[in-house]
């Protein structure tokens, strides 16, 4: 399988073109354990990419063979035509933020940013340091030391100590992992921001399936040192092609089907006993027993006999067993008569009352946001994961 | 609740009473009798006794009598600082970064010395470096000594027993200040493009200075007043400091002299100590 992102080369120099970030099967282990598992990627110069998968999933190794810090076991690394699998890390024009900022506790803020530059011989490095700190809003705590700053700030100064050095790709090791919630989103969207300001190639590991979402243009969920998708946000999102990623990636239903075959341009399968269809493009199972996924602010949910805005088959039979109201939306847990429960995330619209636990209720989709995943995998996958 | 919190507020007192007592007893008291000594009227001796008559002429007296001694220690001294840095910061950094999970092994090797006496240690040396010892001998054998050549009673024999036995106090410091770098730093460092040798003078040699300072500190004092190596290994060519206030206590009952000596070398210490640790500037640092 061959996992090249899509980029939207609009916004790209076209004379950079060929100076993309390279991986050709490359593989680590450690004894008996592989971290990554032939990995083959590519990376377009000046794209926002995010490695996304639960701790443990070879994103870090993978990330650290790119840095020079750790060696692959098998494969090469390349930036354009070269090759850079041995070189040594203060040889590669890569530059890391580190999970835990690593700053120099010893040098105050000015120092930690002009360290790249004056250890490639730069003598005048003031003006460098100043404009650098300037994008990252840091203008005046220059000659503080790393402890009197806050997380975000030496968060900030860690990503302008990296970004000084103008390198061919940029890498960040779950930059925003220890920061809190609030402070979180404000530095993705400042990540983001300069990003588009630089035009350098972000690659960003992290395990937050939303901070992925939010920044990268291209994610690769990884799962046990092997991708299992990639492609844009909202590609992997709507059309998941394992059910890893459709349990990692936000939540998903899903319900065992009998394959009944293509019919036009959908394929047809059955549900306990209800027919549902689903576009041709979004199946990933070749026939016998599949795996009909839908996302839980899909599934539409009305009173029994209720009117509902969708032109697909009824599940009826259903009772509400769970409501949490989480203000913009209520997520729903429905019992169906073969006993599984289903998740429904409603818009707090207004339109009717929020339903009590005890209701009978009937179910709907739109077949147009279906998807069809092979019966061998396991329905959990990814489940757990998510959580932390 | 007023009283406990009054009861808590004393409780920092009542844990520093026990070392408080212990430090009067047995440092201030003697402290002040060696101030008080070094005052004595220098016509003294133990038949007619002595007068505490602020004799403050005997500085003046043990300086201008014993100054090359004095020099000596301090050179000898620093030498063996010198020495103790050189090794103790290579085993340190073997020890933290390499050793992996021998690291408490060697660590307890580092202090097993300590389970023999140091005088016994000294001794052995005094035995390893005899005239007519294994190593002379070889040494002679291909030259590097002439016929005559000695170790034994030289300056070399001091240093390096003086290095020797405070190699340990070098170390211990100085891994606790190594073990303490995170290790991303150094990745950091190579990640910014500083070779593995230019990584260690930009982040890990700076990151070790509260090590060096406490190991420099706790070697070079301790040699400074050091007479047993001079004793052992040296020969009244080799005298220190510490000799001289043992031969004039001891032997000659020149109480006075000794006192002056002994405070003398003790107020040169401490002015060195704080003008170094000013210089060192470490209070950044831990």
């Amino acid at each position: 399988m061959s996992l090249v992102a899509d980029h939207d080369s609009t916004t790209q120099d076209p004379t950079s073109a060929g100076r993309d970030l390279e991986l050709r099967a490359v593989t680590k282990s450690y004894g008996a354990f592989t971290a990554v598992r032939s990995l083959d990627l590519v990376v377009p110069q000046g794209s926002f990419f995010a490695l996304l998968g639960p701790s443990g999933c070879g994103k870090t190794t993978t990330l650290r063979m790119v840095a020079g810090l750790d060696t692959p076991t098998a494969g090469t690394i390349s930036l354009g035509d070269r090759e850079i699998t041995y070189d040594k890390p203060y040889k590669r024009p890569v530059n890391t933020v580190f999970q835990n900022y690593a700053l120099f506790p010893h040098l105050d803020i000015s120092e930690n940013v002009a360290f790249g530059l004056k250890r490639r011989g730069v003598k005048e490095t003031k003006k460098a340091v100043a404009e650098m700190l300037a994008l990252v809003e840091l203008e005046s705590q220059g000659s503080k030391k790393p402890y009197q700053l806050s997380g975000g700030q030496q968060q900030r100064v860690a990503l302008a100590r990296a970004l000084i050095n103008n390198p061919e790709v940029l890498l960040l090791d779950e930059p925003l992992g220890a920061l809190d919630l609030k402070l979180r989103r404000g530095m993705q969207i400042e990540l983001k921001r300069i990003q588009t300001e630089v035009g350098l190639t972000f690659v960003h590991v992290t395990h937050d399936q939303e901070e992925a979402m939010t920044m990268a243009d291209t994610v690769a969920v990884m799962n046990a040192g092997v991708i299992e998708q990639m492609g844009a946000p909202s590609e992997l999102y709507d059309n998941p092609a394992t059910t890893f990623v459709a349990n990692f990636l936000g939540q998903s239903n899903l319900l065992a089907g009998d394959i009944l075959g293509p019919d036009g341009d959908v394929v047809k399968v059955s549900v306990q006993g209800t027919t549902v269809s689903i576009p041709i493009e979004r199946c990933h199972s070749e026939g016998g027993k599949g795996w009909v996924g839908v996302r839980p602010e899909k599934v539409m949910i009305a009173e029994v006999g209720g009117e509902i805005d969708a032109p697909g088959n009824r599940f009826e039979g259903g009772v509400v067993t769970d409501v949490s109201f989480v203000g913009v939306s209520t997520q729903y847990l429905v019992r169906m008569p073969w006993g599984q429960e289903l998740m429904v995330f409603e818009q707090n619209t207004g339109r009717r009352p929020i339903l009590a636990v005890g209701t009978p209720v009937d179910l709907s989709w739109r077949p147009e946001y279906a998807f069809l995943l092979d019966a061998s995998q396991d329905a959990k996958a990814g489940v757990e994961d998510g959580d932390d | 609740m007023a009283r406990t919190r009054r009861r808590a507020r004393f409780t920092g007192y009542w844990l520093m009473l026990p070392s408080a007592l212990w430090l009067a007893l047995f440092f201030l008291v003697p402290f002040y009798s060696l101030i008080a000594m070094s005052l004595y009227d220098p016509e003294g001796s133990s038949l007619t006794g002595y007068d505490m008559t602020w004799h403050f002429a005997n500085y003046v007296d043990v300086v201008q009598a014993y100054w090359r001694p004095l020099l000596r220690s301090f050179w000898y001294a620093a030498l063996a600082t010198l020495g103790c840095l050189l090794l103790g910061y290579v085993l340190a950094y073997a020890i933290a970064f390499k050793a992996g999970r021998w690291k408490n092994l060697m660590l307890v090797l580092v202090i097993a010395p300590f389970f023999t006496s140091f005088l016994i240690r000294t001794l052995s040396w005094k035995l390893i470096l005899a005239d007519d010892g294994w190593i002379v001998n070889t040494l002679q054998a291909v030259g590097i000594l002439g016929p005559d050549g000695r170790l034994l009673a030289t300056s070399f024999a001091v240093v390096m027993g003086l290095t020797y036995n405070f190699l340990p106090f070098m170390v211990l410091p100085l891994f606790a200040s190594l073990d303490k770098i995170d290790h991303r730093l150094i990745e950091a460092a190579g990640d910014l493009y500083a070779s593995p040798a230019r990584g260690f003078f930009k982040v890990t040699l700076p990151l070790s200075m509260p090590g060096v300072v406490a190991g420099t500190l706790l070697t070079f004092i301790p040699a400074a007043g050091d007479y047993i190596n001079s004793e052992l290994l040296g020969s009244p060519n080799q005298r220190m400091i510490g000799n001289v206030i043992q031969n004039l206590f001891t032997n000659q009952g020149d109480y006075a002299a000794a006192g002056a000596l002994s405070m003398t070398l003790m107020i040169i210490i401490t002015i060195g100590v704080v003008l170094y640790i000013r210089r060192a500037g470490t209070e950044d640092l831990v």
